[in-house]
């Protein structure tokens, strides 16, 4: 197929992933700023929710305008959600997905480019709301729903060819790198000294970790015991029953760079089989021992060499 | 507002005076307006804003540039069809077909022995026009088919008097809304097609696309086609889009496409594949940096190398623009019988010459009663409605064309005929015109149906989409069926159809 429309295919489904969790992670984060007693002040809370998006700085730059400012929660949200010139907002990842299908309309069935299109129509409802002050849960839960909608119209209309395998590689390799920012993020926070933990606070807190990758009932099912941090790090990373996980996203990642090189033997194929080696044989206890901050840094950057790789591969092929 | 429209020949009406005279509605139109008139005005307008709505839904948009707060806009639907009959239908497309076979022929000829102009039926200065491509001198294209895609401009006047307004001959556009109009319709008015038995048109796409592969250079065996389009901020790019979904090519932008060895490749995930076929939605001056615009970024650097060495087909070829000029309209007819020795079956417009001396004093004479339009150019720049002009604009025109008078042609106001359209106060006449699409490669065919332009501004008389033109359905029924199915009998359930429902 076209190079200029794998990369928008790609693109597209990246974007969508990309709304999704940082829906995931202002969902979240509201909901702990509702729990009493909650250890951290306001700002220490939504602070965390600009640290996962690597966006603490951009954040400052904009919003601080006086000394005495602080994060607040009107302004966070404002930020990851609608603000125009937060390239990874949920307006403009929304905006970029709708903008790279209609550039690529083409190769995608009808049913996939209107559940877009509809997406992005509706989305116009949310734009003059003031979502801090009411409607946010709202908000989110149709976020999400759009997104779980994208999924599966594209798994029930699209034929499996390359043009698939591509919407759904953006897919995951987005995943994959959201899942880790979190959880590295969350970890670091909640586990500042590596002390011992305990108490309603931190069972909150982590179960609301849980809850934003969808992970908390299949966390009481698999384990059925209290919460505890470093199962909530095994889950995420090494569970792959678990579709969230980066190993989840890595199977299907090395299953698509397989058959989309076919018998190319493409770099971004060998990079993708190495990451998929550590999560499918590495231990927790090993990747503890290490430092889990340093394994989670290493994957995301890894993550996005894998991204750049699959661009030389398939986006840009040297034509002379 | 009767009054003023009383002179005009409206497609359902033969006098919209006596409107509510049953018998003065015109045969074709005679179950149409018995369904219209048990029909409310307000379900006739949700349906509308249901079209609106679905439109929207898909896409069905043009974006207009510099707007970037994602608001496209929407070419107004009229749910109201035009309707042809078998017959009158049979005429326009013979004649359409006559015109596009000349016209190819007409630019075989100017890029190669130039007959007609050695037998004094076009004159040589059209070697001199703007549109004129030495570029494509002596060069052989498949088939010797130039125009592949034709879109002819047909207005009405009267019962019977059809006119060739223009012929469209480089990227025509519009085809995307006959197919999707009609797929409107059918959604919104199913009982309406079980009623009447109305030629499809739907192939259009399944035609286009065995034409594309016949004019493949000889020795391709499984040519690939694709479709250029200059990208998702033009303003047909849905049609763009949509042709190529519905023909299952690729569509490709300039940047796709490389030239190597006499040959163009689009880049794609597994290297380079050759193309063999381009449908090119681009106009000749962005097409190849190398030897047109070179700040076009829209063009492949080295296509036409290629494409006058054999190596890849252009559709519509380069320099097609010569013969849809104004100034060579003027000779259509005089062509049909230079090459094909036959009576035109379509009428020009009667036009003035305004580099002839007598042309030019009537004109001048008459100005107010006239449209003048520049040779050379399209788009309605440089054009003067005589009745539409005040005062002071004729008398600027008047000095415009006496500088150079060659450069100008003068046309009659027409008195385009009216179909019935839904508008906010009801169903009203509005101006409309016709384009049917004529596709050469193999053959020369049309598929039984046209775009419909309608004027939605009362009494005006400018039906394109930039000036608020909207669109119509067109039905072209089917002779044997129309025939046998009696007006009484829609209104009657018949048993059997019901049964078959």
């Amino acid at each position: 197929m076209l190079s200029r429309t794998a990369d928008h295919l790609y693109w597209m489904a990246r974007y969508i992933e990309r709304a999704e969790n940082m829906a995931r992670v202002l969902d979240v984060t509201y909901n702990m700023s509702l729990v009493p007693n909650a250890a951290e002040s306001e700002a220490a809370l939504w602070v965390t929710a600009l640290e996962i998006c690597g966006s603490v700085d951009a954040y400052q730059r904009d919003y601080f305008k006086q000394e005495e400012d602080e994060y607040t929660a009107a302004g966070v949200i404002h930020y990851l959600a609608m603000d125009m010139n937060n390239p990874s907002s949920i307006y403009n990842s929304l905006r970029s997905a709708r903008e790279n299908a209609h550039a690529v309309r083409v190769a995608m069935t009808s049913e996939t480019w209107e559940n877009i299109n509809v997406l992005w129509l509706e989305f116009n409802q949310f734009i003059d709301q003031d979502l801090a002050k009411h409607g946010l849960r709202e908000f989110c839960d149709w976020v999400k729903a759009r997104s779980h909608l994208f999924r599966g119209v594209c798994f029930g209309t699209m034929l499996r060819d390359d043009a698939f395998s591509f919407v759904r590689l953006g897919t995951f390799l987005e995943r994959a790198d959201n899942t880790a920012r979190l959880l590295d993020v969350k970890y670091h926070l909640l586990l500042p000294e590596q002390e011992e933990i305990g108490g309603a606070v931190d069972y909150y807190e982590w179960s609301a970790v849980l809850r934003s990758v969808s992970a908390f009932q299949a966390y009481q099912k698999i384990y059925s015991d209290t919460i505890e941090p470093w199962r909530v790090a095994e889950l995420l990373v090494l569970r792959r029953d678990m579709p969230r996980s980066l190993h989840a996203c890595f199977d299907e990642i090395t299953l698509i760079l397989e058959q989309l090189s076919g018998n190319r033997q493409t770099e971004c194929k060998r990079l993708a089989g190495e990451l998929h080696a550590k999560l499918r044989f590495g231990k927790m206890r090993g990747i503890f021992q290490d430092g889990l901050h340093e394994f989670l840094d290493d994957f995301v950057k890894a993550n996005n060499q894998l991204g750049a790789e699959i661009h030389k591969s398939f986006f840009s092929i040297a034509t002379s | 507002m009767k009054n003023s429209t009383l002179s005009f020949f409206d497609e359902m009406q033969l006098n919209l005076a006596g409107g509510e005279n049953k018998a003065s509605v015109r045969e074709i139109y005679a179950a149409y307006n018995v369904w219209l008139k048990g029909v409310p005005h307000h379900q006739l307008d949700s349906k509308r804003q249901e079209a609106e709505l679905l439109f929207r839904r898909v896409g069905i948009t043009f974006n207009v540039y510099g707007d970037n707060d994602g608001a496209e806009r929407l070419i107004p639907f009229d749910v109201v069809p035009r309707i042809l009959a078998a017959k009158e239908w049979s005429l326009l497309s013979a004649g359409a077909i006559q015109r596009v076979r000349a016209l190819n022929m007409f630019l075989h000829d100017i890029y190669h022995s130039q007959e007609i102009i050695q037998a004094g039926i076009v004159p040589a200065s059209i070697l001199a026009n703007s549109q004129y491509r030495p570029e494509m001198f002596g060069v052989d294209v498949p088939n010797q088919i130039y125009a592949h895609i034709a879109g002819i401009d047909l207005v009405r006047t009267s019962e019977s008097q059809f006119y060739v307004l223009e012929d469209n001959l480089r990227t025509p556009s519009g085809v995307s809304y006959m197919l999707e109009d009609r797929k409107m319709m059918m959604r919104l008015f199913p009982e309406l097609f079980r009623r009447y038995s109305i030629a499809p048109v739907d192939h259009y796409p399944q035609v286009l696309l065995k034409n594309l592969r016949a004019v493949a250079q000889t020795g391709v065996a499984e040519p690939t086609v694709v479709v250029l389009t200059p990208g998702a901020y033009n303003s047909a790019y849905f049609e763009h889009a949509f042709l190529a979904q519905q023909m299952g090519v690729e569509l490709v932008e300039g940047p796709d496409l490389f030239v190597r060895n006499n040959a163009v490749y689009m880049r794609t995930t597994q290297g380079p594949q050759k193309v063999d076929v381009i449908y090119r939605r681009v106009d000749d001056d962005y097409l190849d940096p190398l030897v047109f615009n070179a700040d076009s970024m829209l063009g492949v650097p080295g296509l036409l190398s290629v494409y006058r060495n054999g190596g890849v087909t252009l559709a519509n070829a380069v320099g097609t623009g010569v013969a849809d000029d104004k100034a060579t309209y003027i000779h259509v007819p005089a062509m049909i019988k230079f090459y094909l020795d036959e009576t035109p079956l379509l009428e020009n417009v009667p036009t003035y010459e305004l580099s002839k001396a007598d042309d030019l004093a009537y004109t001048l004479a008459h100005l107010a009663e006239l449209v003048v339009k520049e040779v050379q150019g399209s788009g309605g720049y440089g054009m003067l409605v005589g009745p539409a002009a005040s005062k002071q604009e004729l008398a600027d025109f008047k000095l415009r064309i006496i500088a150079n008078p060659a450069n100008y042609i003068a046309q009659p106001t027409l008195a385009l005929s009216t179909c019935p359209t839904l508008v906010e106060q009801g169903i009203a006449p509005r101006h409309v015109d016709l384009r049917p699409f004529v596709l050469s490669g193999e053959t020369v065919t049309l598929v039984p149906g046209a775009l419909c332009r309608v004027a939605m501004k009362e009494g005006s008389l400018v039906v394109n989409s930039s000036q608020g033109g909207g669109t119509k359905d067109t039905w072209v029924l089917q002779e044997s069926l129309a025939e046998t199915r009696e007006p009484s009998a829609i209104v009657e359930p018949n048993i059997e159809e019901v049964a078959v429902c």
